[in-house]
């Protein structure tokens, strides 16, 4: 069964929107997705009639806010395929999730001497708060290299991994659209005696996950690139290593008890929350998992594949040479992010004339800038697809192009 | 089409297809570094300053076409004008972004010229940005010569 786009985009009233009465495309879903009216409508129904506080108050209706915010972690341990509910923190963003693996994790395991390996494909959410780091504790930051075809050039892994304490790595290129091989990556950090920390921000919301399938450690995301609200991400890691990090924020709700000369933590997983957490948007985020779970992430993936092939072979068969989409160029190895060079002009150029045509690219360097400097780009334009887009997004994409070589 | 031939009018192109002084200058001219860290353009600005006369001027760097245009258009206009003058004109400047408000403080008599074709990416904020950048790096400039 394909996914009924149609029925899909009916869902997210945004996107019939008219922009000087023509529709838009909105092609920036790998920076962010828009909302369904079911996780508009379960944060405002909460907020009318069940909002409270959550963990703290023993009447009624905080118990029951308190049950439909815990509702959505085992959700969300779900969605993953977590052992337990008990593994997912919920954070700020993706971005504070890493910043907690490193904080906490890696204040209290990493020295000089030691390595942490990244890859040249990250996102600088997966760099700078090892950087930030490595600047304090003295330990060594590797890198792993890329192929010309735009995949992880894994030859010398286990090479880059000799004594190295942890591997952070994407699972999905946010500028190349790179699906990388997450088990096989996990396997490698573990022979080597290292943690696997995966950024799942770009894959996480377009296919399925199953962090025990990977035999990952850590797995951060965000729930606005996945239907849900703002203001909400997820760090989820294996018990045993949640258990054995200090915590990371500290304050109200991460406590089990305070005396003038200490504290103790509370239970995971409210050791990592701090302070009041954001309570609706979690409800949204439960609610987003619903409807994703609900038309299947196997759907998502399939109808991005197809969407894919079809953007590819319609950019290059319009455009051939004078299109560079760089990334690869089969679908079952990438997802639906394509970043291209158009006729040498600028991205910023590009994404302006498409914007005339109400067809919404991201122009820049999409916080990746040693993978810029890596292809040989200050900046790409990037359009990036989702569960609600279609070949009309696409077909307006490729038509709309035509007018930046008008101008330029 | 459209609109945008408010914003891509065609001296801004020109000067984008044909920059004026695109290059470098040797020390001891001074060399000043910008960059808009959101898009990844950079500009490296070059003075030659001789008793507070701009005598040369260059431009570097890479962007897009308003702030490739802006530069352009940029070294035309300081080009042998007093420091005092080059203030001016890029305050000027600035009022025309709408990021500075006039306070009467320009003297009438400096004039923008052909710069203010760049009038129309006021109706796109984000691309003010662009045409900046190269004036503020010339400002630094200006300071660094001072010192």
């Amino acid at each position: 069964m394909t996914l009924d786009v149609a029925a899909v985009r009916r869902e997210f009233a945004l996107l019939s929107r008219m922009v000087a009465g023509k529709p838009i495309h909105y092609l920036d879903s790998a920076n962010t997705s828009h909302k369904p009216e079911c996780v508009i409508n379960a944060m405002s129904s909460f907020m009318r009639e069940s909002y409270s506080p959550i963990g703290r108050s023993s009447y009624s209706l905080a118990t029951e806010a308190s049950d439909v915010y815990e509702a959505a972690r085992t959700k969300v341990a779900k969605f993953i395929n977590a052992r337990s509910s008990r593994e997912v923190v919920f954070t700020k963003n993706a971005t504070e999730s890493l910043n907690l693996a490193a904080q906490s994790w890696g204040r209290a395991n990493l020295q000089p001497g030691d390595a942490v390996v990244l890859t040249h494909m990250e996102h600088h959410a997966n760099i700078v708060p090892w950087q930030m780091l490595a600047k304090e504790k003295g330990f060594e930051i590797r890198w792993v290299p890329l192929t010309s075809d735009f995949q992880l050039d894994l030859s010398s892994l286990d090479q880059l991994l000799r004594g190295a304490k942890a591997f952070a790595f994407t699972s999905m290129s946010n500028v190349l659209g790179t699906i990388n091989p997450t088990r096989e990556l996990c396997a490698a950090a573990h022979a080597a005696g290292a943690i696997a920390i995966v950024d799942g921000c770009q894959s996480v919301p377009h296919m399925a996950t199953d962090v025990q399938q990977w035999n990952a450690d850590m797995l951060a995301f965000s729930s606005h690139k996945m239907c849900g609200p703002t203001g909400v991400g997820v760090l989820w890691a294996r018990e045993d290593l949640l258990d054995s990090m200090p915590p990371f924020l500290g304050g109200g709700g991460m406590i089990s008890e305070v005396r003038l000369d200490d504290f103790t933590c509370a239970e995971l997983p409210h050791k990592f929350e701090a302070g009041t957490p954001p309570i609706v948007e979690v409800v949204g985020l439960g609610t987003a998992v619903d409807f994703l779970q609900g038309i299947g992430m196997n759907e998502v993936r399939r109808h991005e594949m197809e969407l894919t092939n079809y953007a590819y072979h319609a950019l290059t068969a319009r455009y051939g040479n004078d299109i560079t989409i760089h990334g690869p160029v089969n679908p079952e190895m990438r997802g639906a992010t394509f970043s291209f060079a158009f006729r040498g002009v600028h991205p910023h150029d590009v994404s302006q004339v498409l914007d005339q045509h109400n067809v919404y690219v991201r122009a820049g360097h999409h916080c990746a800038k040693p993978l810029m400097r890596l292809i040989g780009a200050n900046a790409t334009a990037r359009a990036s697809m989702y569960l609600y887009s279609n070949e009309s997004d696409v077909d307006a994409l490729v038509e709309a192009l035509d007018d930046v070589s008008s101008i330029f | 089409m459209s609109n945008l031939e408010d914003l891509y009018r065609e001296v801004i192109l020109d000067h984008y297809r044909t920059p004026r002084n695109k290059g470098e200058l040797p020390p001891p001219a001074t060399c000043t570094e910008g960059a808009n860290p959101l898009c990844g353009d950079e500009i490296r600005i070059f003075l030659d300053i001789a008793d507070g006369v701009v005598r040369d001027v260059r431009f570097s760097g890479h962007g897009c076409s308003i702030s490739q245009a802006s530069a352009s258009m940029m070294t035309i206009a300081v080009k042998g004008k007093s420091v005092a003058d080059v203030r001016a004109v890029a305050k000027r400047f600035k009022q025309l972004m709408t990021i500075e408000e006039d306070d009467g403080k320009v003297p009438a008599d400096i004039r923008l010229g052909d710069i203010e074709a760049l009038q129309g990416v006021v109706k796109y904020p984000v691309r003010i940005k662009c045409a900046v950048l190269g004036w503020n790096t010339l400002l630094e400039g200006l300071d660094s010569a001072r010192t």
